[in-house]
């Protein structure tokens, strides 16, 4: 049995999912967790000012990568494909353009890219990376919320045990933990902005939880 | 509450995030056939509770999901460090 880590070209090929486009194109509706709230309709009926916003960043492709970070091969081969470093420093993240990878344990991390362009990405990722890997698609099972504006951290603190003052959570920093009850992942993209990744069957809950917890603030949903 | 230093996310979090494991450094018999049933009874039931320095195994449950090893006192709760799987401890029993 040779090592999984010095494949020759032929048995990395050998070893190639199967993989499966998800979304073949734009002409086909997917429908997000939260698309029994109607966020669209909301956003056009609803308030326009208030100290929090929420938008749905929703039918996003969710890709779970696993790989060695010692491995300077597969290091290169993920920035061929997405233009961009995997971030190594714990609880950081990195873009380039529609493409952002979250940190998520030392060998793991969660690259979000467009919907439609899920399935070429992670084609590329089969073709371009050596080694002992793996790429999940996990698109379905979990969506990404956007908090902004001049009250969301007080939102936020209500929610989750980590700290956020300014000096502990800069921007770009990414955190896994508790979310009122169930479980998000947090990234702070702009000053006053958050992302949270959170699970499919929990996003009815989060969507209830943050509709109250930012009542006193004002809640205006952005399409 | 305990304020846990995570070794994987390099920074403090609440008791919340984590869950504990029980005693750390249980090792497999290497040959479980081997074994009289004392022996394997005694690694699969017994497991030690002192007063005083214990070494755990704990899992940053919400956080990075890995485990990690503690010593703590259980007598003042006092955390007195937090090693990865791998390592060895640095603070041990008399």
């Amino acid at each position: 049995m040779s090592d999984l880590n010095v494949m020759t070209p032929e048995e990395s090929a050998a070893t190639k999912a199967a993989v499966m486009d998800q979304v073949p194109g734009p002409e086909i509706q997917g429908q997000s967790p939260l698309h029994h709230a109607e966020l669209e309709s909301l956003a056009k009926q609803g308030p326009k000012t208030g100290g929090v916003h929420l938008r749905e960043l929703k039918l996003l492709g969710h890709l779970t990568l696993r790989c060695n970070p010692a491995n300077g091969d597969q290091l290169a081969a993920v920035e061929r494909v997405l233009g961009v470093a995997l971030p190594l420093q714990p609880l950081t993240s990195t873009e380039n353009g529609g493409y952002s990878i979250r940190w998520m344990s030392p060998d793991e991390w969660l690259i979000l890219v467009p919907g439609l362009e899920t399935f070429e990405i992670e084609a590329k990722f089969r073709d371009e990376m050596p080694g002992h890997y793996s790429l999940v698609n996990s698109s379905g099972g979990s969506t990404v919320l956007e908090l902004s504006g001049d009250n969301v951290l007080e939102v936020l603190k209500k929610s989750t045990p980590v700290d956020l003052h300014p000096k502990e959570f800069p921007v770009g920093k990414v955190v896994s933990t508790l979310f009122a009850k169930s479980t998000a992942t947090i990234r702070r993209s702009g000053e006053q902005r958050y992302e949270l990744v959170i699970r499919r069957s929990f996003s009815d809950y989060i969507w209830l939880w943050l509709q109250d917890a930012s009542r006193e603030f004002g809640l205006v949903i952005d399409a | 509450m305990f304020h846990i230093y995570c070794p994987h996310c390099a920074e403090y979090r609440e008791e919340e995030e984590f869950h504990g494991a029980g005693q750390a450094h249980i090792a497999r018999p290497l040959d479980p056939e081997a074994c009289s049933d004392k022996e394997w009874g005694e690694y699969l039931f017994f497991r030690k509770n002192p007063r005083g320095l214990h070494h755990e195994l704990w899992v940053h449950a919400a956080g990075c999901r890995k485990f990690f090893n503690m010593t703590r006192d259980t007598q003042t709760y006092e955390i007195k460090e937090v090693y990865k799987i791998g390592e060895k401890p640095s603070v041990v029993a008399e």
